[in-house]
């Protein structure tokens, strides 16, 4: 078995493999960059979507929530939070409701004192979020 | 020890130990932030204390691999490292930096960190682990080209091995690929896709590269099993982990805007991932049965064996159980992510370093080993850490599959609060696993304290 299978076959494979599939990874990313305009919703990434991007990740959301199941599993998922707040108005609610001392005994979100234009860009972002095709995920309202 | 400037390694070793025990004292606070959720509020809101837990992960491991490097790279280039005194400068570096990073976290809301360190010049915070500000970035690729540079210029004017190899190869892959922490572009789907090339290949590629290369230096040590067939192993498990690895990225690329071919790609090449973990098991028992010597160090052949056990099921089952397209639909950003990322990191990094400490230590004290009374204290803290591990990985189980059935699987499914609260019995199982697993690495830390002499300790180097 030994000399069947020789060390110097085992770092060609490894030399060989991993150059393969760097490749392939690599034209993978190259046909997956060709593509993505028809799903990522890029037609409504607008400035102020990339300033509630910006709010987004400078309160450090991710911290708690899940944004497309990414993120921490402490709160809820956010990608479909603009649909299951039926828009807006509910989102930039919520977030101003919070209580500053948080709610005794329970999970609360912190309050970040956002002003208007603030609130209006984080839900932009929320709802340009929403509209990226994810493959049906999540599989209900629910997140 | 057989070069005196191995001795670097302790500085590191240290540092990465004192992180840990605070690092899962921060994920003892999050613990109970999961059932009691106003706990530390808002003092310590649960996102702090998570990039806290998260990063200290990060930086500590980081530590203990550039230990690793500084103690086994001499070694294996038969000569004293290049640098000694550029490895204790990066120390204070990569030291300092990481502090001042933590207490920022902690003493100012995470919006006022990112005004002060000017984020909006080159916006890159607020992404899960990369939570550090620029300057911080900036500071750990400082320390790891330097690093890179001490240990590469030590490898390629000494003996060249196929461990000090891989193992370059593995540090080199992780500052290059860390490089993609400065791209952070508005379109998210973007964002999330180059995201990846840091995290997934890091911790499913190039650290696994790491990790081999440590637990075969560990095991040529303790075994003295004949070099060329622990380098044969050792390609087996990096071609394995870098064929099945690198497409694998494909099970990050499901639902975030990516094509649907991903999930084709991402279910067969990550159902593949196990395989280089299972390799890694056959490894370290058939080379530990072939031993041609009894290292006196038996605290470390567990460490090594049981590495490559808790990786095989922590990386390997508890990463396949989720990483089907199908499932992972139900599954995704789930606790059985966090169970899964729990044991994952505990079986394949955390517990190296332990190993390599557990080998290196002593030898760098002068003796071959500790005394009976430490290494059983030690072998006391691995069942411990390890036993509670894989129980806070099967409560998160628990919890995980309650949720994805009460939450996505049924057909009413219930809001994400409703479910937290219906689960909690299982988070609060989890903290107390997790005391548990607190009380076995401050027994690590102990069993390293010096001995007190009795007349029966060997001490023979």
């Amino acid at each position: 078995m030994q000399d069947i299978f020789t060390k110097s076959m085992a770092r060609n494979i490894y030399y060989g493999g991993s150059l393969f599939f760097i490749l392939l990874f690599l034209v993978l990313t190259f046909d997956t960059h060709r593509t993505l305009p028809e799903r990522d919703n890029r037609e409504n990434l607008t400035e102020q979507v990339a300033q509630g991007k910006r709010l987004w990740e400078e309160n450090n959301c991710v911290g708690c929530h899940t944004l497309l199941g990414e993120g921490a599993y402490f709160a809820p998922e956010l990608g479909n939070v603009y649909k299951r707040y039926g828009g807006k108005e509910g989102i930039k609610a919520f977030i101003q409701s919070r209580p500053a001392e948080g709610i005794p005994g329970r999970r609360s979100m912190p309050q970040f004192n956002f002003n208007d234009e603030e609130l209006e860009a984080i839900a932009e972002f929320l709802k340009y979020a929403s509209e990226i095709d994810t493959q049906n995920w999540p599989p209900n309202i629910q997140g | 020890m057989q070069y005196p400037s191995q001795n670097v390694a302790r500085l590191y070793f240290m540092a990465a130990i004192g992180l840990f025990v605070v690092q899962i004292v921060f994920g003892l606070i999050m613990g109970l932030q999961y059932v009691v959720g106003d706990f530390l509020f808002p003092a310590i809101p649960f996102n702090v204390a998570r990039m806290v837990h998260t990063n200290l992960l990060i930086v500590w491991l980081l530590f203990g691999f550039m230990g690793a490097s500084y103690y086994l790279v001499p070694e294996e280039a038969g000569r004293d490292l290049y640098s000694p005194g550029l490895a204790k400068l990066m120390f204070w570096v990569f030291l300092i930096a990481g502090a001042l990073t933590i207490v920022g976290y902690l003493a100012v809301p995470y919006a006022t960190l990112a005004k002060i360190t000017g984020n909006s010049l080159l916006p890159t915070m607020g992404r899960e682990f990369l939570e550090q500000p620029w300057i911080t970035k900036v500071g750990i690729v400082i320390v790891a080209l330097a690093f890179l540079f001490n240990v590469g210029m030590t490898v390629l004017t000494g003996r060249k091995t196929v461990v000090t190899m891989v193992l370059l190869t593995g540090l080199t892959g992780l500052a290059l690929l860390f490089l993609f922490s400065f791209y952070n572009p508005d379109n998210l789907v973007l964002d999330k896709y180059y995201w990846w090339w840091v995290v997934h290949l890091w911790v499913e590629g190039v650290w696994e590269l790491i990790l081999a290369a440590i637990l075969a230096f560990v095991l040529i040590k303790t075994t003295g099993v004949d070099r060329e067939v622990i380098e044969k192993w050792l390609y087996v498990i990096i071609a394995m982990t870098l064929i099945t690895g690198i497409i694998g990225t494909g099970h990050h690329y499901y639902w975030i805007g990516t094509p649907a071919y991903w999930q084709w790609l991402g279910s067969i090449f990550s159902a593949l991932e196990p395989i280089p973990f299972f390799v890694m098991v056959l490894f370290a028992f058939n080379t530990i049965n072939q031993r041609k010597r009894e290292h006196p160090n038996k605290v470390t052949v567990l460490w090594a064996m049981g590495t490559a056990v808790m990786a095989f099921l922590g990386a390997g089952v508890w990463g396949f159980m989720h990483t089907l397209a199908p499932v992972n639909y139900y599954t995704h950003g789930t606790q059985i992510t966090a169970a899964h990322g729990h044991m994952a990191f505990f079986g394949a990094y955390a517990m190296v370093v332990m190993t390599i400490i557990s080998y290196a230590v002593p030898i760098m004290r002068g003796q071959d080993a500790k005394g009976n009374r430490m290494q059983v204290m030690e072998m006391w803290s691995f069942w411990l850490m390890t036993v509670s591990m894989v129980f806070i990985t099967l409560f998160l189980t628990g919890a995980g599959i309650l949720q994805t059935y009460l939450q996505r699987y049924t057909d009413t499914p219930l809001p994400f609060m409703i479910v937290q609260e219906k689960i909690s019995l299982f988070y609060w199982m989890r903290e107390a696993a997790g005391v548990v697993f607190l009380i076995g690495a401050i027994l690590f830390v102990l069993s390293f304290l010096p001995e007190r002499k009795t007349s029966s300790s060997s001490t023979a180097g």
